[in-house]
C-alpha cells in the first residue's frame, strides 16, 4: 500500500458471518434491495426530483471513471471535467448538427472519450503523482477556453453552447420523459458498474492495481505498465464521457461554463467521499456532490460554497477513507458482535 | 559522579514493531560510553530514542530532567548533539553554513566566531573548505564536519552513530584521537555507537553490548577487551 | 519593431506577477513537497483585503504593508491549523485539502465582497514611457524585483533564512540542530502567502478584482515554476519572466492562438516541459531509489 492514495485499509474477512450470512451474502442482498428501490423510486417523486436522481447516477458513472484511474491505478486526475465535456459535446453535436439518435451517441461518446483518454495517457506516462495532478489541473482550467474558441464555434456553439431536446419514452410507454431517461441512465449505470467490477476482478484488474501499489515491482514482474496505464486512462475517460453524453441529453444543454475546473473538483471529492478503490462508493459520491451543495445553499445561500469547503475538510480529517471506510468499520464490528453467536453455535 | 544520562526500562517501536525491549544504562558526566552489537541489535535505535525520533516507553533523564517524549529539536536545545548515521550533512550548503547551523540550538549566541575557529583548529581541513559546498567534501571530511557541527552546539552530551562507517582506517584513527581530545578539552560526555568494537573499546571507559534489543552485557571497556571469550562471542575478534 | 518591443515589455510586466506566483508555489513545494492549488485564491483574498482597506480610506502604501502583514499571518495560520494535521496523510488527502481551501476562499470572497468586478487602484501615475511600457507596468516589475532582492538577502544573510533553507533541504538534520522545523514550514507558508499577495495587488488594477481573477494567473505561475525548475526559486522567477514574454509573443504572432487560447498555451507548456525535461531549466533531477 503506497502513501499516494489511501486505499481502504485492510481487506474485510470474507468468511466471518453476520447473523448467518457471509459478507458476500450480505453484499448480494443489499444489492438486490437497492436495485428494487432504484427501480421503484421515480414513482414516488416529482419530475424535478427524478431529474436530480438521474444526475446522481450520471455523476456516479463519471466518478466511477475517475475511480478506475485514481482508485485502482493510482493516477491522479484533476481533469476529468474535460472528458465529461468531450462526451457531452460529442452527444450534443451529433444530435443537434447531424440528427443522430440520442441512444447511439452514448457508445460513440464513449469511444471518443476512450480515444481522448488513451491519447492523454501517453504524455501521462512520463508524469507521476503530483505532476500528473498538475497537468490534469491545467487541462481542466484550459477546457472552457477551448470550448469557447471562435474557430470551433460552428460545432460547439461558442459561448452560447448548444440546446437539445430529449426524446420521450418510445413505444408509448406510460413514463414521463424524466422517468424514461432515469431508467435509461440506470441501465447504463448498471452496465458500467458491471463492466468496472469485471475489469477490477480480472487479471487485467490485478495488473492495474499492482501498478498502483508498486509500479517498479509490477514492471519487473513483466507487467507492461505503459500499456496498462494508457488503457486505464482510456477506460476511465470512456466512462466519464458516457456520463457526459447522458448529462447533455438529460439537461438538454451544453455550454463551456458547465465544464470548469470546479466540476473536476466535484468529481474528485465524490471519489474520496465514496471511498477510493470501492466501486459502490461512486453512487454515494455522486449523491454527496449533488445534494450537499444544495443543502449548504439551503442553510445559507451566500455561504454555501464556504460550507461545502468546510465539509470537505472535515471529511478529509475525520473519514479520509470515505463511505467505504465506514462500511468496512460497520462490517468488522458486526462480525465481532456475531462472532460470539458463531462460537456458541 | 552523578549520571548525566540515565535510561531506565526503555522500549522503542518503529510502527508496531518493538525494537528495544526495556533496556537500561547510564552515562556519567565526562565519560565515554560505547554501545556495541551486531547489525539490527538496536544501537542506532537507542540514539534515536534519546532524540525523540522513535516511539518510546520508559524513562530517560538528562541531568535529572526527563527528556523522553520531547521533540527532537527540544532535546537538541537541552544540549544533546547527535551526529547521525550517514553524517546528516546539509550537502547543498557551505561548510561554514553547516557549522553555523550547529549553533541554532544554543541559547547563548555569542562567541560563534571563536567557536568556529576552535573547530578549524581541531579539523584544519575544514578551514580550507569553509566556503565549499559540503556535498563536495570527502567522506572523512564530512564526518569531521558532522562532529564539528555537533560541537558548535556546545553540547553536554554528544551522541555518535557509527562515525567510522565507510572511512579509511588512518582517518578513523585520527578522528578517534580528536574525539578523545574533545572529551578532555571540551568536557563533552559521549555516547558512541560503533560496529568497530576495537576502536570503540579503546576510546570508551564503559561498554554495553546489545543483542536484538536487549542488553546482553556491560562492564568497563578494559575488562571487556581483556576477556577473550566475550570478545569472540559478542564482538567477533 | 515597436509592436515587438511593447509586447516584450508588457510580457515582462505580467511575467513579474507570474514570477511572484511561481516563487510562492516553489516555496511551499520545497517545504512540503506539494503543489498549493489554493495559492491563487489566497492571493486573491489578500488582494480583497487590500481593496477593502483602500475603500476605507487607508493611504495606498500603508494598506499595502498591512495587507502583506495580513497575508503573512494568514499563511502561517492556514499551515498550522489546516495542513500540520495532514503531514503524514496520503497525497490525495493533501490535494483535497487544498481544494477545500480553494472553495472556502473563493466563495468566502464572493460572499463578503460579491462577485461583481471591482476596479483596483494603482499607486503609479497614469501614462507610459514613450508608449512602450506604462508606469504601472514598470512599477510591477520594480516592486517584484525589490521584493526578490529582499528575499535573497533574507535567505542568504540571516539566521532564520539559513534555518529555513536547512529545514527544507534536510528536516531531520535540521531538527538535530535544534531548529523547530514545523515553525520553519509555517514561516515558509507565511512568506509564500505574502509573496502571492504582492502579485495579486499588482495585477488587480490590470485584470480587475473579482473572486475568479487568479485561476488563470495561477496556471501560468505553475507553468513558470515548471519551466524554471520546481526545486529552484531563482529558476521559478526566471521562468516567470520567460513565460510572460512568451505568452504575449505567441498571442501576437501566432494567429490561431491569438488571445483566446492562452490557457491552452500554458497547458501545452506544462505538459511539454514535464515530458521533455521534468526538472525544468534550472532545477535538480531527483533520482528515486528502488
Amino acid at each position: 500500500m503506497t502513501a499516494e492514495t489511501e486505499v481502504t485499509g485492510q481487506p474485510v474477512d470474507q468468511e466471518r458471518k453476520i447473523a448467518g450470512l457471509t459478507v458476500d451474502g450480505w453484499r448480494n442482498t443489499t444489492l438486490a434491495v437497492v436495485l428494487v428501490f432504484a427501480v421503484a423510486l421515480p414513482f414516488g417523486l416529482g419530475s424535478f426530483e427524478t431529474f436530480q436522481i438521474t444526475m446522481v447516477l450520471i455523476y456516479a458513472i463519471a466518478i466511477l471513471g475517475l475511480n478506475v484511474l485514481t482508485g485502482f491505478n493510482g493516477q491522479f486526475s484533476l481533469g476529468h471535467s474535460a472528458f465529461f465535456a468531450i462526451g457531452a459535446y460529442t452527444a450534443a453535436i451529433l444530435i443537434e448538427r447531424y440528427g443522430v439518435s440520442s441512444y447511439l451517441t452514448l457508445p460513440v461518446a464513449g469511444l471518443v472519450g476512450f480515444a481522448a483518454g488513451f491519447l492523454f495517457g501517453f504524455p501521462a506516462l512520463r508524469l507521476s503523482g503530483l505532476y500528473l495532478a498538475l497537468a490534469t489541473f491545467a487541462l481542466s482550467v484550459a477546457t472552457p477556453q477551448i470550448l469557447k474558441y471562435n474557430h470551433f464555434e460552428d460545432f460547439t456553439g461558442g459561448v452560447q453552447g448548444i440546446n437539445l431536446l430529449k426524446d420521450s419514452a418510445p413505444f408509448d410507454l406510460p413514463l414521463s420523459v424524466d422517468q424514461w431517461w432515469y431508467y435509461v441512465t440506470l441501465a447504463v449505470a448498471l452496465l458500467c458498474f458491471w463492466m468496472a467490477r469485471n475489469l477490477v476482478q480480472s487479471r487485467t484488474g490485478r495488473a492495474i492495481m499492482a501498478i498502483r501499489d508498486n509500479p517498479i515491482a509490477a514492471a519487473t514482474m513483466g507487467v507492461n505498465t505503459g500499456l496498462y496505464k494508457t488503457l486505464t486512462f482510456g477506460v476511465s475517460a470512456l466512462l466519464t464521457a458516457v456520463a457526459g453524453a447522458l448529462s447533455a441529453i438529460v439537461v438538454e444543454y451544453v455550454a463551456p461554463d458547465s465544464f470548469t475546473f470546479l466540476l473536476s473538483v466535484y468529481f474528485l471529492i465524490g471519489l474520496v467521499v465514496g471511498g477510493v478503490g470501492w466501486i459502490p462508493g461512486a453512487v454515494i459520491g455522486g449523491a454527496f456532490v449533488l445534494y450537499v451543495p444544495n443543502l449548504a445553499e439551503g442553510i445559507s445561500t451566500g455561504l454555501a460554497g464556504v460550507l461545502f469547503g468546510v465539509i470537505i475538510l472535515l471529511v478529509i480529517y475525520l473519514m479520509p477513507s470515505g463511505a467505504s471506510g465506514l462500511v468496512r468499520l460497520a462490517v468488522t464490528q458486526l462480525q465481532r458482535r456475531f462472532d460470539q453467536d458463531n462460537k456458541k453455535a | 559522579m552523578a549520571a548525566l544520562l540515565q535510561v531506565n526500562d526503555l522500549s522503542a517501536f518503529y510502527g508496531p514493531t518493538k525494537v528495544l525491549h526495556g533496556i537500561s544504562f547510564s552515562l556519567d558526566e565526562g565519560g565515554i560510553t560505547t554501545i556495541l552489537g551486531a547489525n539490527g541489535a538496536g544501537k542506532t535505535t537507542t540514539l534515536r530514542a534519546i532524540c525523540g525520533m522513535a516511539r518510546t516507553t520508559g524513562r530517560i533523564t538528562l541531568d535529572g530532567e526527563p527528556i523522553i517524549g520531547l521533540a527532537t529539536e527540544s532535546v537538541a536545545r537541552r544540549g544533546v548533539a547527535h551526529v547521525p548515521e550517514g553524517r546528516g550533512t546539509f550537502t547543498r550548503l557551505s561548510t561554514e553554513e553547516n557549522l553555523t547551523l550547529g549553533t541554532m540550538g544554543r541559547r547563548d549566541r555569542s562567541g560563534i566566531a571563536e567557536d568556529m575557529e576552535r573547530m578549524f583548529d581541531y579539523f584544519p581541513v575544514l578551514r580550507e573548505r569553509r566556503n565549499q559546498q559540503a556535498g563536495t567534501l570527502s567522506g572523512g571530511e564530512q564526518q569531521m564536519l558532522a562532529i564539528a557541527r555537533a560541537l558548535m552546539l556546545r553540547p553536554r552530551l554528544m551522541l555518535l552513530d557509527e562515525p567510522s562507517f565507510g572511512l579509511a582506517p588512518l582517518i578513523v584513527r585520527e578522528m578517534f584521537r580528536i574525539l578523545r581530545r574533545i572529551n578532555e578539552e571540551e568536557r563533552v560526555s559521549m555516547l558512541l555507537v560503533e560496529q568497530n568494537a576495537a576502536l570503540a573499546l579503546n576510546l570508551a571507559d564503559t561498554a554495553y553490548l546489545l543483542e536484538t534489543g536487549r542488553v546482553a552485557m556491560t562492564g568497563p571497556a578494559k575488562e571487556i577487551v581483556a576477556d577473550e571469550q566475550v570478545r569472540r562471542s559478542y564482538l567477533g575478534y | 519593431m515597436e509592436l515587438f518591443l511593447s509586447q516584450v515589455f508588457s510580457g515582462l510586466a505580467t511575467g513579474a506577477i507570474y514570477a511572484a506566483v511561481a516563487l510562492a508555489v516553489v516555496m511551499i513545494f520545497l517545504a512540503i513537497d506539494h503543489f498549493n492549488f489554493a495559492q491563487g485564491e489566497m492571493a486573491m483574498f489578500s488582494t480583497f483585503i487590500c481593496w477593502a482597506l483602500l475603500d476605507a480610506g487607508v493611504p495606498y502604501w500603508l494598506a499595502f504593508v498591512l495587507t502583506i502583514a495580513f497575508a503573512f499571518a494568514f499563511g502561517v495560520v492556514i499551515e498550522r491549523v489546516l495542513f500540520r494535521p495532514l503531514h503524514n496523510a496520503p497525497v490525495l488527502s493533501h490535494i483535497i485539502a487544498f481544494l477545500g481551501l480553494f472553495f472556502i476562499l473563493n466563495n468566502g470572497a464572493g460572499w463578503i465582497w460579491d462577485f461583481t468586478i471591482k476596479p483596483m487602484e494603482s499607486p503609479f501615475p497614469e501614462g507610459s514611457f514613450g508608449g512602450l511600457m506604462s508606469y504601472h507596468q514598470v512599477g510591477m516589475v520594480g516592486v517584484v524585483l525589490l521584493m526578490l532582492a529582499l528575499l535573497f538577502l533574507f535567505f542568504r544573510f540571516t539566521s532564520v533564512g539559513l534555518a529555513m533553507r536547512a529545514a527544507a533541504q534536510n528536516p531531520d538534520s535540521a531538527r538535530l540542530c535544534g531548529i523547530p522545523v514545523g515553525w520553519m514550514i509555517a514561516l515558509g507558508w507565511g512568506m509564500a502567502s505574502a509573496i502571492g499577495a504582492v502579485g495579486g495587488i499588482l495585477i488587480a488594477p490590470v485584470v480587475f478584482l473579482e473572486p475568479n481573477m487568479m485561476l488563470g494567473i495561477l496556471l501560468y505561475g505553475f507553468a513558470a515554476a515548471i519551466v524554471g525548475g520546481i526545486t529552484n526559486p531563482a529558476g521559478a522567477v526566471a521562468g516567470g519572466f520567460m513565460v510572460g514574454v512568451m505568452e504575449n509573443l505567441v498571442g501576437t504572432y501566432i494567429p490561431f492562438v491569438g488571445s483566446e487560447l492562452k490557457l491552452t498555451v500554458a497547458l501545452v507548456v506544462i505538459v511539454g516541459v514535464l515530458m521533455v525535461k521534468p526538472s525544468g531549466l534550472f532545477g535538480r533531477t531527483t533520482v528515486t531509489r528502488v
